[in-house]
């Protein structure tokens, strides 16, 4: 156990944490990263077409590009290590990993979000052998594979174009009628010429003995069930706030931590910032402009109080 | 023109020079029937010639046949990362890509000799006395393999009785298609053991504990 107290506790590594980092760190305050990656969901992007200053950039080179900001400055990162639980009295915040407990006088919680599961009977059966979550790790594998993508957003259009370098053939599955994902990577996956778009329908059963051998999916409108022939599936169907840790503060019914305009948490001195939080839109640039207000928060939060 | 570029042989000159002790590369590669050896050559190349510390040996798999053998290197490309003794730790194909990091990392290993591991692992490692050989599967895009890559450098590097390699899943599609991997990191313990995943310290160790059994 580490009985130092810190001004400052980051969790998380994402593009929010990090931004935080560097606040803090120009504030020179007293502070550690905890974190179980670098660069949160960012890393998987293959290409981020939004972010101010970059027209196109990989999700791992932006990654790359903030920790070598963050590198600028002497920052001690536990890594990897995983938040197990948060709690508070008086003025101190205790924090539990799977490796020590830590205390701190505030504490930012940017700890982003988890991909969410397909929710079939078999899909823990499945999971490395042809079920994937990860197209950016897994799609070379499937060199001349037939596969299927679930989901309609653009993490799912992300994967499909990804996969369209390797597949035979895509079958994007969506549970909705029309695709959500941007229109200009709509287009990017259909231009390849094997992208299928199965609309209205979801997947119900995997079907295969040793590794994925098909799929059964149902439509939802007329309620007929078709089997589709693959070897690949990559799920593809948004994710859920990594908030599971922490039961003292005040979450939206999905999980979201709710913040106020300066990244106040409900709990004082605990901050929140990025995807993990209730702020609208889930974006690499808004996520870093957050953490970069729970760092000034915290900052004033610590010179205020203490 | 060369794989690195300025900005990045720079900083690597600054963490290779401060190594406290050499590290010895042993590249085995081949002229023909192995497409991506001379970029694996090259690539050891540029790293060795950044810094002193890093000594290259440039072998051929057919007529350095006695030291493939001695070193069981059975596949091309491959790199044995080698300090004063030989640790176990290789590459097989080109560590690019994210892969990039572990080789790096498995360089400082070998150059610090500090594994880093808990107090905790190393004295269950010491208990090992089975042959060990750790296979991690990787793809050079997968963000989380070199954490696995890593770890079962580490391993290698605490125990004389682990071997550990880093597997290019798309340089030996054969091996690929063997083990069944549709899903990277995939690690394979003594042929009978395999998990999926970048799992933390203790989890790895824990399967390689029942590999032994």
């Amino acid at each position: 156990m580490n009985s130092k107290v810190y001004e400052l506790i980051i969790l998380g590594c994402g593009p929010a944490g990090i931004t935080a980092a560097i606040y803090a760190a120009r504030k020179k305050m007293d502070f550690i990263i905890i974190s179980k990656d670098i660069g949160g969901q960012t890393i998987y992007s293959s290409e981020v077409e939004n972010y101010t200053g970059y027209q196109v950039i990989t999700g791992a080179e932006l990654v790359f590009k903030f920790k070598e900001h963050l590198d600028m400055f002497d920052v001690e990162l536990h890594m990897p290590e995983e938040v197990k639980k948060v709690s508070k009295q008086d003025d101190i915040i205790k924090v539990e990993t799977d490796k020590d407990i830590y205390f701190s006088k505030t504490l930012i919680i940017a700890t982003g979000r988890i991909p969410r599961s397909l929710g079939v009977p078999n899909e823990e059966k499945f999971k490395g052998r042809g079920l994937t979550y990860c197209a950016t790790c897994d799609a070379p594998l499937f060199r001349d594979k037939v596969v299927a993508v679930i989901g309609g957003g653009n993490s799912a259009l992300d994967a499909a174009i990804q996969l369209t370098k390797y597949a035979k053939k895509i079958f994007l599955i969506d549970i909705a009628s029309n695709l959500k994902a941007d229109p200009v990577m709509v287009k990017k996956a259909f231009d390849s010429g094997i992208v299928d778009y199965i609309k209205n329908s979801k997947v119900v059963e995997i079907i295969g003995s040793n590794f994925v051998e098909g799929i059964k999916i149902l439509n939802l409108e007329n309620k007929k069930e078709t089997i589709l022939e693959l070897q690949g599936i990559f799920v593809e169907i948004g994710s859920f706030a990594s908030s599971q840790f922490i039961d003292i503060v005040e979450k939206t019914k999905d999980g979201e931590i709710i913040v106020d305009c300066a990244n106040r948490t409900s709990k004082e001195g605990i901050f929140a910032a990025g995807d993990v939080t209730n702020v609208f839109a889930k974006q690499i640039i808004i996520a870093c402009g957050e953490g970069a207000k729970a760092a000034l928060s915290a900052y004033e939060y610590i010179s205020k109080k203490f | 023109m060369g794989i690195l570029n300025t900005q990045i042989k720079n900083k690597l000159k600054s963490v290779l020079d401060n190594l406290p002790n050499d590290v010895i590369l042993k590249v085995f590669t081949q002229e023909i029937e192995c497409p991506t050896c001379r970029e694996n050559t090259s690539l050891m190349q540029e790293i060795a010639e950044v810094s002193d510390k890093i000594k290259l040996e440039v072998l051929n798999f057919i007529i350095n046949k006695e030291e493939a053998e001695k070193l069981k290197i059975d596949k091309i490309p491959a790199t044995a990362v080698v300090g004063e003794k030989d640790y176990g730790i290789r590459f097989y194909g080109v560590p690019a890509g994210y892969e990039f990091n572990s080789f790096i990392s498995a360089l400082k290993l070998v150059g610090t000799k500090n594994s880093g591991l808990k107090t905790s692992t190393i004295e269950q490692l010491k208990g090992i006395t089975k042959l060990v050989n750790i296979k991690v599967f990787v793809t050079l895009t997968c963000p989380y393999c070199p954490m696995a890559v890593e770890l079962a450098h580490k391993f290698a590097f605490e125990s004389d009785y682990i071997t550990s390699e880093m597997i290019n899943a798309q340089e030996f599609p054969h091996l690929a298609n063997k083990y069944g991997v549709y899903a990277v990191p995939k690690v394979v313990i003594n042929e009978k053991v395999s998990f999926e995943g970048a799992v933390p310290e203790d989890i790895f160790l824990t399967y390689i504990t029942e590999a032994t059994k």
